[in-house]
């Protein structure tokens, strides 16, 4: 968190000025080590067996938060009883096709529901868990529950016999964390967690970028809730985003499978008509807030298409694209070298060092018709055609390479106005300083404008297919020497507002389902409530409360921390004077507290949803997972995920070692690609090293925004590899010497760096060395180096597609890498005697 | 001895060989101009001649060297701004800026013949000077947190005023002839021995700051000078005692001492720069020296009473020192000059 | 103009998170050049060293004890003297005390003698190569001077340093020298209390060799494991004593001239 967001570490600082033990767990000692109370060394991709093992030992010594679990989880549901277990087939869930390599997830229901009848596969292939970052997927209301938790198939008994194998011993023999250190962090968490007490867990995409990543997310959440640290102040699951509005590019995606507020983009063969893809959305007899879903997606349409959206013509639901199975981005890239996509825009996107697997992104991208690049400087993704590593291997000829290459300069976050959205779902509006430079303009410009002239061009087509583009409601107020056009205005319109008037709605419960309201994303409707841009507010810390509700606005309706129902106890007590945050007033009635109440305002405690109900009255007045569907916090998951409705530890899909708790060795359910140029080395002795990628303070992703600028070049002026003294040792490598790091995939070369940062770790009785590589670099810029990130290949985590680019096997030699033809011959040699390739 | 990755503390001065060249050129120029009133006074015209044009001809030098020596040379008469008793640079720069006109007009009158009072009372107020001038490059260099520099101010004047006046000695005894040469030739060896007897003990008297003297190229350009001076030494005596006998031989013997003076000289001054700049590059000899004063200090102060008291008997020094800085401060202050004034 | 009240650096190394986010806001403002691109191999340390295009340093040191792992993070700077060697040595007056106790060099008088670079006994100041003159931390003149009431700049009508403005923990805190003084106590007396007994204030005791820093520390090791001098002198201190020195060997000088024309009978 130092490394990669040192403006927001100055919390956990203040934290610790006050008194918070902090806790750092990584394969490699960072600068968040060296400010952290406790260090943990933890070998790669082993974070389930770390944490399950505190489940474990939460379990195993009673020391969850019991009344709060028994409220306010699912700890007492219980499940079908043709549900089996990892430890009853040996690292598989029930309802495992080896053929498809999918689960068929009937059998993880809650008693009494029927299976959903869902296809895994084509859910997968859409990332359809994906959509679950905003509510909780559907199951029917009403469950069977056992308040004593000893009903042999209610969810802690599950979960106990789950994570029972997940000893201390067993965290020593996975993770190569001495049981001393493991039971340090236990003892920390959980006496830093209960009534009086909660404690934050902190991630980011060393969490993410698994195969497994999901499940890492899921365990931390099973911990936060047994503990009772979610909803609560100074509790929760926290996800750094990797840059400025990350969050926002989910909230208004820029993925293929999300609308805007997680509305689902329509699958042809899920849903086909307006009314099935609006029910598929709001699961008719669901609890929750989500049963409003038709005017959100209504709203959506009317701000797309405006006036042309009418109930007569399913407000142009027909305009909107269909998938047809997987469009991930890197599913696209291998079309693309496989010769099946024509363009490629590339905004503010360097997937020439930024992606796994470098060499597919330069192929891929040199077989386009046209790739437009917009970027602040000529990035590596713009000019790999004439100077990237395949031109010195001879795999491209410049003058050969068929792709058209636009160039687009950009405007820099200062010369722009917009909103960004931060990790607390915090929007916060800045304004423009200085006007761009010459050509560059920023993305609105860009967008709207590409939009008016294509329209422009369309405008006299006859054609039905044109009609989605002409039909858009492509109006928004410009100014200025280049006709810029008003970032207010858009948000204005993602705010929502009502057709007739154009005023601004107070926010998402007042959008209708009948064409009166348009609104460009549900959740951050009130945004612009009261005509009144709130992401603009920048009200001192210091004049008002500490939540600060004055600074920016938080999704959904300005609450700063979610499901903060959770912060009271059942019956609407804080759960200690420490920790009190929202409670409700029974003298008048209704929810109030430091933050705006998540939760409907004036719902008793003691209500109880009469037989039958649905929607947000199925939620009793104890049940703060509101946008769950059963409104409770779900340490189990019955339903919604492709790879098992509990976290299991998996060896990544590139490991030194036999997976030491079942023999299922990685996710059964992994994404993979397999095809030549995408090789995998699942375990072997040819690439005997783990080595992870990450980031370093002075530098930015890609580089893009970092090796082009002389004041950051310099301080990080070139690619380095980090290792033990150890394996300095073994290998031969001096400091500040090169060496080079050999993949199934690509060989990369770069200065030593020993250091006793990183050391070797024991692992189920040998020795493991981890490796450690910044990913910044590539060919162009200030400074310039070689690309980690091209030593991955693709294989991605099921539910959500994101590429396992956060651990895999290498071998490490002294010296420079080949240069030339030489170099794919040197890897191909490695591929033969790995077998991975025959001859 | 702990350290950061081994890297100096102190900043290695920037100055270029510039600097100890004018080093020699100032003694030679003070040491003449001493050499020349003496003659005047005891008339001995030819060693004054030599004298006074060695003068001149050095102290036009050495103000090349230092203004070639800045890094904005245009801007060298900003020296001349302020007078700034704390700074050993601009005492000097005054010092050489009154003592180049006198010089100057002694030398003019000895080649004109014109004014010869003039040129005596010029000749005295430079040779008034050239003390001055020959040892202030000694605080100079010893004002600095140069570890062997300043930890040898004691002995750095007198190595410098020696080496002036051997220097000087040696230009007589080369350019005067044998006759006037006398005062030269005593000269020599008094100098000389100054030099030699200051030299050593920078050497063997400093402790580990006295170490760059005695090794690397700082310990062979002294090594050097020390045998040159020696040389000279013999040759000064040599020459003077076959004054009668071999007369040519005895010239010869002693324009060689005289170049072997000066070249020893030159030697002293690039030796004591490069043993300076030796002492910054190792930060041993900052460091070991100011742990041992801590450490003593802390014995001093009786173990653990925690606050250590400043070192000794230069807290009056510093009392003394502090007044006029603190007043020239304060002048800055109330001109409020920040980027605004030009000098006058 | 009035003498406004003596501002300085407190720099809580226990804090510091080596972002450098204080390097490059110095250089942004005050357009310092760039020093090249180097790979020191000194752990993250890049910069090497405090020099005319470097007034923010962050230093890193790596420790290993009994197989604990310790890595320091500094961010040095210009000390900003009570006696300052580099003003008091500068011959032509470029470099003076500003109203907030501060020592500046003016870039219009510097003639780049040079002679402040080996004065500074912390190895601070330094000449810009091309360029000639000195350069060090102005500690931001011109912003703590912004709003020009000449007051308590920072909390009143100026603007903070850019350092201390970027740094995100508040390991650089900028204020009057006093305020930072008792706030460097309470912190090290927290540390102490938390069993950081290594943890001591450098640069802050105006009974030092140089009166006290304006720019002052909260260390975790010895200075010099920094880089820093462990007992700093300003080296004006013996200049009485240096001066008292040339006297004498100015008149031995003196008398050896007149004994060689004395002495001898030709």
């Amino acid at each position: 968190m130092a490394e990669c967001h040192p403006v927001g570490f100055q919390w956990v600082m203040e934290a610790k000025r006050r008194g918070a033990t902090v806790i750092h767990i990584d394969p490699r000692f960072t600068r968040t080590s060296a400010l952290a109370d406790t260090y943990v060394p933890i070998r790669a991709g082993t974070d389930i067996a770390f944490l399950g093992g505190v489940v474990n030992y939460i379990l195993g010594n009673e020391l969850d938060f019991r009344e709060y679990v028994l409220a306010y989880t699912n700890a007492a549901t219980i499940v079908d009883e043709s549900y089996q277990d990892t430890e009853d087939l040996d690292g598989l869930f029930s309802g495992f096709d080896p053929e498809k390599g999918v689960y068929d997830p009937g059998s993880w229901q809650y008693a009494g529901h029927a299976p959903d009848s869902g296809d895994t596969d084509a859910d997968r292939e859409t990332a359809r868990p994906l959509r679950h970052e905003s509510h909780g997927p559907p199951i029917p209301a009403g469950t069977e529950r056992d308040e004593t938790l000893r009903h042999p198939r209610c969810v802690y008994q599950i979960l106990k016999r789950h994570f029972a194998r997940y000893t201390p011993e067993m965290v020593e023999r996975v993770c190569g964390v001495p049981r001393e250190k493991f039971l340090e962090v236990c003892q920390a968490w959980t006496r830093n967690s209960g009534r009086e007490r909660t404690s934050a867990l902190v991630y980011s995409v060393g969490w993410t970028q698994h195969t497994v990543g999901v499940q890492y997310i899921r365990t931390g959440a099973i911990i936060q809730l047994l503990l009772g640290n979610v909803g609560r102040p100074g509790g929760g699951v926290l996800a750094l985003r990797g840059h400025a509005s990350i969050q926002g590019s989910t909230d208004i995606p820029t993925l293929f499978n999300l609308l805007p507020g997680y509305l689902p983009m329509p699958h042809h063969a899920q849903h086909a008509s307006f009314s099935d893809w609006v029910a598929a959305i709001r699961h008719p007899g669901q609890k929750g807030f989500w049963a409003d879903a038709r005017a959100y997606a209504v709203s959506l349409l009317k701000a797309y298409w405006g006036d042309a959206a009418t109930a007569e013509n399913d407000y142009c639901y027909g305009h909107l694209p269909r998938m047809t199975g997987d469009h991930g981005t890197y599913q696209t890239v291998l079309n693309m070298v496989d010769g099946k996509v024509k363009g490629y825009f590339l905004l503010g996107q360097n997937p020439a060092v930024g992606s796994a697997h470098g060499r597919a992104q330069r192929l891929g991208m040199a077989n386009l018709d046209w790739l437009v690049v917009r970027d602040l400087y000529l990035v590596e993704s713009a000019t790999f055609w004439k100077d990237g590593p395949e031109v010195a291997t001879g795999e491209l000829v410049p003058e050969e390479c068929r792709t058209e290459v636009f160039f687009l300069p950009a405007a820099s976050h200062v010369e722009k106005e917009g909103s960004f959205t931060q990790t607390q779902r915090l929007l916060q509006w800045r304004e423009k300083a200085v006007d761009p430079p010459g050509d560059c303009r920023s993305e609105l410009w860009f967008v709207y404008h590409l939009g008016r002239i294509i329209r422009q061009k369309l405008a006299a087509s006859t054609l039905p297919r044109d009609r989605a583009v002409l039909d858009l409601a492509w109006d928004y107020p410009v100014s200025g020497q280049h006709d810029e056009p008003s970032a207010t205005a858009v948000l204005r319109e993602i705010n929502g507002f009502e057709v007739a008037s154009g005023e601004p709605v107070s926010g998402y419960t007042a959008l209708k389902d009948d064409g009166s309201t348009a609104c460009g994303c549900w959740i951050y409707s009130g945004v612009f409530a009261g005509g009144v841009n709130q992401a603009a507010r920048r009200r001192p810390g210091a004049e008002q409360s500490w939540v600060a509700a004055e600074w920016g606005w938080a999704w959904p309706m300005n609450r700063r921390l979610l499901y903060n129902r959770a912060s009271a106890d059942p019956s609407g007590r804080p759960w200690s004077p420490r920790k009190a945050y929202v409670w409700w007033d029974a003298g008048k009635g209704r929810w109030t507290g430091h933050d705006v109440p998540d939760f409907e305002a004036d719902k008793d405690p003691s209500y109880r949803p009469p037989l039958g109900a649905t929607g947000v009255a199925a939620i009793a007045g104890d049940d703060p997972f509101v946008m769950q569907s059963d409104g409770k916090g779900w340490l189990y998951v019955p339903t919604g995920l492709i790879d098992g409705p509990l976290p299991t530890h998996y060896e990544p899909a590139e490991s030194p070692v036999a997976n030491p708790l079942y023999r299922q060795q990685s996710n059964p359910a992994r994404k993979t690609y397999p095809r030549p140029d995408n090789p995998l080395d699942p375990i072997s002795a040819v690439f005997p090293y783990v080595f992870t990628v990450s980031r370093l303070t002075e530098h930015h992703t890609a580089g893009g925004m970092s090796r082009h600028l002389e004041y950051l070049s310099e301080l990080q002026p070139e690619m380095f590899i980090e290792v033990s003294p150890e394996l300095a040792a073994e290998r031969g490598l001096s400091h500040l010497d090169w060496a080079h790091v050999v993949t199934a995939r690509a060989v990369v070369e770069a200065r030593v760096m020993v250091t006793d940062r990183l050391t070797p770790l024991r692992v189920a009785g040998r020795t493991i060395h981890q490796i450690w590589l910044p990913y910044h670099w590539g060919g162009a810029g200030l400074s310039v180096g070689d690309s980690a990130n091209d030593l991955f290949g693709i294989v991605l985590d099921p539910n959500v597609l994101i590429q396992e680019s956060k651990v895999g096997t290498c071998d490490l030699r002294p010296g420079r890498r080949p240069t030339g033809p030489e170099l794919r011959r040197y890897v191909d040699g490695y591929l033969r005697r790995a077998g991975l390739r025959k001859g | 001895m702990k350290s950061y990755y081994g890297r100096q503390i102190v900043k290695t001065p920037v100055w270029r060989p510039d600097i100890p060249a004018y080093l020699f050129c100032g003694g030679l120029a003070a040491g003449s101009a001493l050499l020349a009133a003496g003659a005047d006074l005891t008339r001995r015209p030819a060693l004054r001649r030599s004298g006074r044009l060695t003068a001149l001809g050095a102290v036009a030098a050495g103000a090349a060297f230092l203004i070639h020596d800045l890094g904005r040379p245009a801007r060298f008469h900003h020296m001349l701004r302020v007078v700034k008793p704390t700074s050993p640079m601009s005492i000097g720069t005054w010092t050489l800026t009154a003592f180049g006109p006198a010089a100057g007009l002694a030398a003019a009158a000895e080649l004109t013949g014109v004014a010869p009072a003039a040129g005596r009372a010029a000749g005295l107020a430079a040779a008034g000077l050239a003390p001055a001038l020959a040892t202030y490059t000694a605080v100079l260099l010893a004002d600095t947190a140069v570890p062997s520099w300043h930890e040898a101010y004691p002995q750095l004047p007198f190595a410098f005023a020696g080496s002036a006046l051997a220097s000087a000695a040696g230009a007589g005894l080369l350019a005067a002839p044998t006759a006037e040469a006398g005062p030269a030739r005593r000269l020599a060896v008094a100098g000389a021995a100054m030099e030699l007897a200051a030299s050593h003990r920078l050497a063997s008297t400093l402790g580990l700051t006295g170490e760059p003297y005695r090794s690397g190229r700082a310990g062979a350009l002294l090594r050097a000078s020390q045998a040159l001076t020696a040389a000279g030494i013999a040759g000064a005596v040599l020459g003077g005692a076959r004054r009668d006998s071999r007369r040519r031989r005895a010239r010869l013997v002693s324009a060689l001492s005289g170049a072997a003076l000066l070249a020893a000289g030159a030697l002293t001054r690039f030796g004591i720069f490069a043993a300076g700049v030796a002492s910054t590059k190792d930060p041993r000899y900052t460091v070991v020296p100011q742990r041992a004063r801590l450490e003593q200090s802390a014995a001093d102060a009786g173990g653990g009473a925690g606050g250590r008291a400043p070192a000794g008997s230069a807290d009056d020094e510093r009392g003394a020192v502090g007044p006029g800085r603190d007043q020239l401060a304060d002048d800055r202050v109330a001109r409020d000059l920040p980027g605004d004034e030009e000098p006058a | 103009m009035s003498v406004a009240e003596r501002m300085g650096f407190f720099t809580d190394t226990s804090i510091c998170i080596g972002c450098k986010a204080c390097e490059v806001a110095c250089k942004e403002w005050n357009a310092i050049p760039t020093d090249g691109l180097d790979l020191l191999g000194m752990s993250f340390d890049n910069t090497g060293q405090l020099d005319a295009n470097t007034w923010r340093h962050v230093a890193f040191v790596e420790q290993t004890h009994d197989g604990d792992l310790r890595w320091l993070m500094s961010s040095d700077v210009c000390k900003h003297c009570t006696h300052a060697a580099c003003l008091d040595v500068c011959p032509t007056g470029s470099l003076f005390r500003t109203e907030f106790g501060t020592v500046v060099v003016q870039e219009d008088i510097c003639n780049g003698c040079g002679y402040c670079v080996p004065a500074c006994p912390y190895g601070v100041i330094d000449q810009r190569q091309g360029d000639g003159r000195a350069w060090k931390c102005t500690m931001c003149y011109d912003r703590i001077r912004a709003g020009g009431d000449g007051g308590r700049a920072g909390s009143g009508g100026g603007l903070m340093p850019a350092c201390a403005t970027a740094c995100p923990t508040e390991s650089i805190q900028y204020g009057p020298l006093d305020e930072l003084r008792d706030r460097a106590a309470r912190r090290l007396e927290q540390l102490h209390g938390e069993g950081v007994a290594q943890a001591r204030l450098y640069g802050h005791d105006p009974a030092d060799g140089v009166g006290g820093d304006g720019a002052f520390f909260l260390l975790l090791d010895d200075p010099e494991v920094y880089g820093l001098p462990p007992d700093p002198v300003v080296t004006t201190r013996d200049l009485p004593a240096m001066w008292r020195r040339a006297g004498l060997a100015a008149l031995a000088m003196a008398a050896a001239v007149v004994a060689s024309f004395v002495g001898g009978s030709s």
